[in-house]
């Protein structure tokens, strides 16, 4: 793969024009309206993040908090769950999806819905499912089955699966329409070549699909724990944070601290302390995109 | 049996997919505004909490009409900005074949290190400084710059799709940047710019913490911020909250709708391109 990449890049000749005086004002031109909101509305916000959160003592304070580390905790499990359930999900459906008959093609646009629907009325729609003795799900379960269910956000486990349930349903379409993409682009040729040596069903994922799809994979569930380690929305409106405010994350918690509680630095303090995990994958996420530049 | 087993996890997705869904219209079309019921079926077909969302006939609604203005300026101005300024900045990083134009793109992405959520506390204050409290413009921007990022990766892998050797051609031929930016860059583009575009209306829809933090007033609210006070009572009618849900809705499910034939096209990553 990468011998291809290299010699293409050498057949083809590099770069024949460099910018010149007119045209580095074009470039500023087009960069500055990016560069200059970045500057005001991240830059100068980080950087003061930064100097809020900077004080030793609130890392005291927020350890002596015997809230904080479930908290940590509930971040880690709740991302570490949802993101891989998400993505290994969405890319054995791309899979099934890749079939284009005329009733799977219409399922594709069904299941897509949740990705459409705006997250605060999906959120709400899995709060009122689940809540108290009458949800939907606990009705549903008593007339189907004769189940009586259980009150599923009066025990931590079941609130925290709730969440991660309901994230998985959120964001799990979007992933699937990239894999689906991504699958779309692999070249028939390789799937028939993988024909002729036989490779079916499980062998011919393990062996052709995944290891193409690899790249994509590893951008994407980059991604989508950068952004759920900072997910606010699904935890403050399916569980609240219930029972009695032990399935929070660090993003609901460092909000109650802020802004409920009146400590702005805190706050800061409680969602600067994963930052050692965060530049780590954001740096890789990078290197990852750069490298597939250079990939067949 | 295979056949059999395609179509058993078909059903299966489509239950997955439209239960919470079909929670919301029972709850909105129960007559009683009471989630205690027990019930799986509507009792009767009462729509009445849409023609009260109609005539703004409750008193959290009196303002929904506005506020649901507001919502989509909000999402319409963030999908044409992140549209436009990340469309620009990766025309001059890759097309203009700017020195390191990768490694700055990349840098664009090291935003994703501090997530929204996290970058909110500062971001609430320093919108005080700049008098942009209460302000939609503040949300705009804030829900830009999460959407760039994003916006610039898609473009920089879909634009190694469109030849060099076009732009050549057009300078060769005396087009200044903005010309080929205009007539070339834009026109090629059309598949990610519609996905990126609807990718970032999506965002900012489903967008709550910067709303529900910067937006006060009921004059300056967005119904995701209106939504949320029905939590404020203890005897909200319910069925007025989510029949506001569903309405809410609409917008962004259409407009997905509507590009939906752009998007498998346009949010091709490069990744796996052969």
């Amino acid at each position: 793969m990468h011998d291809m990449g290299a010699a293409r890049e050498r057949w083809h000749p590099r770069w024949p024009w460099r910018p010149r005086g007119s045209e580095r004002a074009w470039i500023a031109a087009f960069l500055i309206p990016y560069a200059a909101v970045f500057v005001v509305f991240v830059g100068y916000p980080v950087i003061f993040g930064l100097w809020m959160g900077s004080s030793p003592t609130l890392y005291a304070d927020l350890a002596r908090d015997p809230k904080f580390l479930p908290t940590m905790l509930n971040t880690l499990i709740y991302t570490g769950i949802g993101v891989n359930v998400t993505m290994f999900g969405a890319v054995l459906l791309s899979g099934y999806f890749m079939d284009r008959s005329r009733w799977i093609k219409a399922l594709l646009v069904l299941f897509m819905l949740p990705w459409a629907l705006p997250a605060i009325p999906a959120f709400l729609a899995w709060h009122w499912m689940l809540v108290g003795h009458w949800g939907f799900l606990n009705s549903l379960l008593d007339k189907a089955f004769g189940i009586e269910g259980p009150i599923w956000f009066n025990d931590y486990w079941s609130a925290l699966g709730s969440n991660i349930v309901a994230t998985i349903w959120k964001w799990m379409p979007f992933w699937t329409l990239i894999f689906l993409a991504g699958r779309m682009a692999i070249p028939q040729e390789i799937h028939d070549a993988a024909d002729v040596d036989g490779a079916v069903g499980m062998q011919r994922f393990a062996y052709v699909t995944f290891p193409l799809l690899g790249n994509l994979y590893l951008i994407c569930t980059l991604l989508s724990t950068l952004w759920l380690i900072g997910d606010f929305t699904t935890v403050f409106f399916v569980s609240g944070g219930a029972p009695a405010r032990t399935t929070e994350v660090l993003a609901t918690y460092g909000t109650h601290l802020a802004f409920d509680s009146g400590d702005p630095p805190l706050g800061s303090a409680a969602m600067l302390s994963i930052l050692p995990l965060l530049i780590p994958l954001a740096i890789l996420l990078i290197r990852r995109v750069r490298r597939s530049e250079v990939q067949l | 049996m295979k056949r059999i087993g395609k179509i058993g996890l078909g059903i299966g997705l489509a239950i997955w997919t439209l239960m919470p869904i079909y929670n919301m219209f029972l709850i909105a079309l129960d007559e009683d505004a009471d989630e205690y019921t027990g019930r799986i079926w509507p009792s009767d077909w009462n729509w009445d909490s849409f023609s009260v969302i109609w005539n703004q006939d409750y008193w959290y609604l009196e303002h929904i009409w506005h506020q649901f203005g507001n919502s989509c300026f909000m999402g319409f101005m963030t999908m044409a900005l992140t549209v436009a300024i990340g469309s620009m900045a990766s025309f001059a990083l890759d097309r203009m074949r700017m020195r390191h134009g990768w490694a700055l793109g990349n840098a664009a992405l090291l935003t994703y290190a501090l997530p929204a959520s996290f970058l909110a506390i500062p971001f609430v204050r320093i919108m005080h400084l700049y008098g942009l409290s209460d302000s939609l413009w503040s949300v705009i921007a804030a829900q830009t710059m999460f959407a760039a990022p994003y916006a610039i990766l898609i473009f920089q892998h879909y634009g190694r799709l469109i030849p060099l050797e076009l732009d050549d051609a057009a300078r060769v031929d005396g087009a200044s940047p903005g010309q080929m930016y205009w007539h070339i860059y834009v026109p090629l583009m059309a598949p990610a710019l519609v996905a990126v575009g609807t990718y970032a209306l999506l965002l900012a829809w489903n967008e709550y913490l910067y709303q529900f933090l910067l937006l006060s007033s009921t004059e300056s609210m967005t119904v995701a911020v209106a939504l949320d006070q029905f939590f404020d009572s203890d005897e909200a009618p319910w069925n007025y909250m989510m029949s506001t849900a569903i309405v809410y809705s609409l917008p962004p499910i259409a407009t997905y709708y509507a590009l939906r034939r752009y998007m498998v096209a346009g949010l091709t990553m490069g990744g796996v391109k052969g």
